[in-house]
């Protein structure tokens, strides 16, 4: 779809006109409706608002409402790169506070706030999907694992001169190329024993009574060395090998529903394995750039 | 026609009944808060809960939403009831001590203490002036805004609106500032108007930021000339 850019939008927003014709006017596709207006101007300004509540037929209450309630709409102009410190009660009880403390301390600005010259737009979730490498800071769409204050300064650095954002997108196939354990930080990778090429996962594993070394192919998730029926990672917990911290997951796979392993690939990327195969990159849902990124390539 | 049964009592109510509705019909008194007669059902402040089914699987429920349903039992007052609405309006009072509805609900419901924090919320959420505003007066000038702790009632951007005509069906229907405190001068300090004993208003300065959406507000005008 052709959207304008937001620096150059009249009074009667004809931006937001194309993007609520595209949907027909309709009231039930607000939300979309509202998603490709930030898309398109960065942030949700009161006259797109106002736009949108005059083609959709809604009072703008409503529109005011919906796009105040969800955390992905910003209603106020947003920073060059987002900056999101998880919260959620993982990364909380190792310290998640203490990081956004030491973040808001670094850029001046509080949570919600974007600093005065537009670089950084600081938020917070609560969860990121990554528990076990908590505490989490996703920048521009690439996770930081295992933050700590003292990290703080760096990754702001890395971020100004632009972390290269992971190169596949939500949702796309990723190999990984680097994982440690999130607990003790040691390799989980191992060369020397490749599968399919690549170097495998190597995990301690338990199913039905059964436990022992096992590796992971990285290309397609396989778990090698375990009984037959551990194959497909079901029911089957997952420790690291040196420190014996579980390494399986709150989230599930989307294309089976199994229990899914989270690492990181070597680009920051957030990959979450599965033994069906499905091996996908999970981006944290923090709008802002990564969003607006997404919606550029959907549309 | 649908056959439930409400305290060990067969009832036969029209099909899209509520169970508020059901109790009503028969006479069992149920205490509601956010329900108002002429709009939609809610079920934002809970006071109406009510036990349905039986045994281990007995659950508690919002009567002003929850559609009446063929054989269904249900308690109105049993001591489990009962026991939640007295911690749901002690939650009330304790954000909202100053509403006269609020303190004649929780005495009704025999509480006789107050064991949370008590804040001076001008609001509590309950949505009336909201449904008020959107379905009798057909403007929709104030709405929801937010979420979580952040969420307040109000006009989009804060801004006085261009579809509220200044009908007062928000303060009318409002059971925190119904009886809103007018005293501008110290001197004057006890209106009445909270029927409090202690006047919150004389420990908390005036409250300016009892909700009103109005620019200037009627309330307040009339309260003015009276004076
Ligand atoms: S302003 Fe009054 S009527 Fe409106 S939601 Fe708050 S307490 Fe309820
Ligand atoms: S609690 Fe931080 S990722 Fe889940
Ligand atoms: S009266 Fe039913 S939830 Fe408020
Ligand atoms: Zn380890
Ligand atoms: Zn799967």
């Amino acid at each position: 779809m052709d959207t304008m850019r937001g620096d150059t939008i009249g009074a009667d927003a004809p931006d937001v006109a194309a993007i609520a014709a595209a949907h027909r006017g309709s009231r039930a596709a607000l939300i979309a409706i509202l998603r490709e207006v930030q898309a398109a101007r960065g942030y949700l300004p009161e006259d797109a608002l106002r736009a949108v509540a005059r083609h959709t037929g809604r009072s703008l209450v409503d529109v005011y409402a919906v796009a105040s309630f969800y955390h992905s709409f910003s209603l106020k102009p947003r920073g060059r790169h987002t900056v999101c410190a998880c919260l959620g009660t993982a990364c909380h009880v190792r310290g998640g506070q203490q990081v956004v403390e030491a973040l808001s301390r670094e850029l001046g600005v509080r949570a919600g706030e974007t600093t005065p010259d537009g670089e950084f737009t600081l938020e917070t979730a609560n969860c990121l999907g990554a528990c076990a490498l908590g505490p989490v800071v996703v920048v521009d769409g690439r996770y930081f694992a295992k933050v700590n204050p003292g990290k703080v300064r760096r990754i702001l650095s890395q971020a100004r001169s632009g972390v290269a954002a992971p190169e596949a997108a939500d949702g796309e196939r990723a190999l990984v190329t680097e994982a440690v354990c999130p607990e003790c930080g040691r390799p989980l990778l191992d060369a020397a024993r490749p599968i399919d090429g690549y170097p495998s996962l190597q995990v301690s594993a338990q199913c039905n009574g059964w436990r022992g070394r096992a590796r992971i192919s990285c290309v397609d998730g396989v778990l090698d060395g375990a009984p037959e029926n551990a194959a497909a990672l079901e029911r089957v917990r997952l420790f690291c090998p040196h420190c014996s911290a579980g390494l399986n997951d709150l989230l599930r796979c989307g294309e089976c529903g199994v229990p899914t392993v989270s690492v990181l690939a070597g680009d920051g990327a957030l990959v979450q394995m599965c033994g069906c195969g499905e091996q996908r990159v999970r981006r944290a849902e923090v709008e802002g750039a990564g969003a607006r990124r997404e919606i550029a390539q959907l549309s | 026609m649908i056959h439930l049964t409400i305290n060990g009592l067969g009832v036969s109510v029209e099909e899209g009944a509520t169970l508020l509705e059901a109790a009503q019909s028969v006479g069992f008194p149920i205490p509601t808060l956010c329900h108002m007669e002429g709009l939609s059902p809610y079920g934002a402040c809970r006071l109406c809960v009510v036990e349905v089914g039986e045994g281990a699987r007995a659950r508690l429920v919002s009567s002003c939403t929850y559609p009446a349903q063929e054989e269904l039992v249900v308690r109105t007052a049993s001591a489990r009831v009962l026991r939640a609405r007295r911690m749901v309006i002690e939650l009330h009072l304790a954000s909202c001590p100053q509403s006269k509805t609020i303190q004649d609900l929780a005495s009704a419901l025999g509480v006789r203490q107050q064991r949370f924090r008590q804040e001076q919320e001008s609001c509590i959420l309950c949505g009336r002036c909201v449904r008020m505003c959107a379905e009798q007066m057909m403007a929709g000038a104030i709405g929801f805004r937010g979420r979580g702790q952040s969420r307040s009632v109000g006009t989009p951007f804060d801004q006085p609106s261009d579809a509220c005509r200044l009908c007062g069906g928000c303060l009318y229907v409002c059971p925190a500032c119904e009886l809103r405190c007018t005293y501008t001068e110290p001197e004057k300090a006890v209106c009445g108007g909270c029927a409090n004993l202690q006047p919150p208003c004389v420990e908390n300065g005036r409250f300016d930021q009892m909700m009103c959406y109005m620019d200037p507000c009627v309330a307040c005008e009339i309260a003015a000339q009276r004076r």
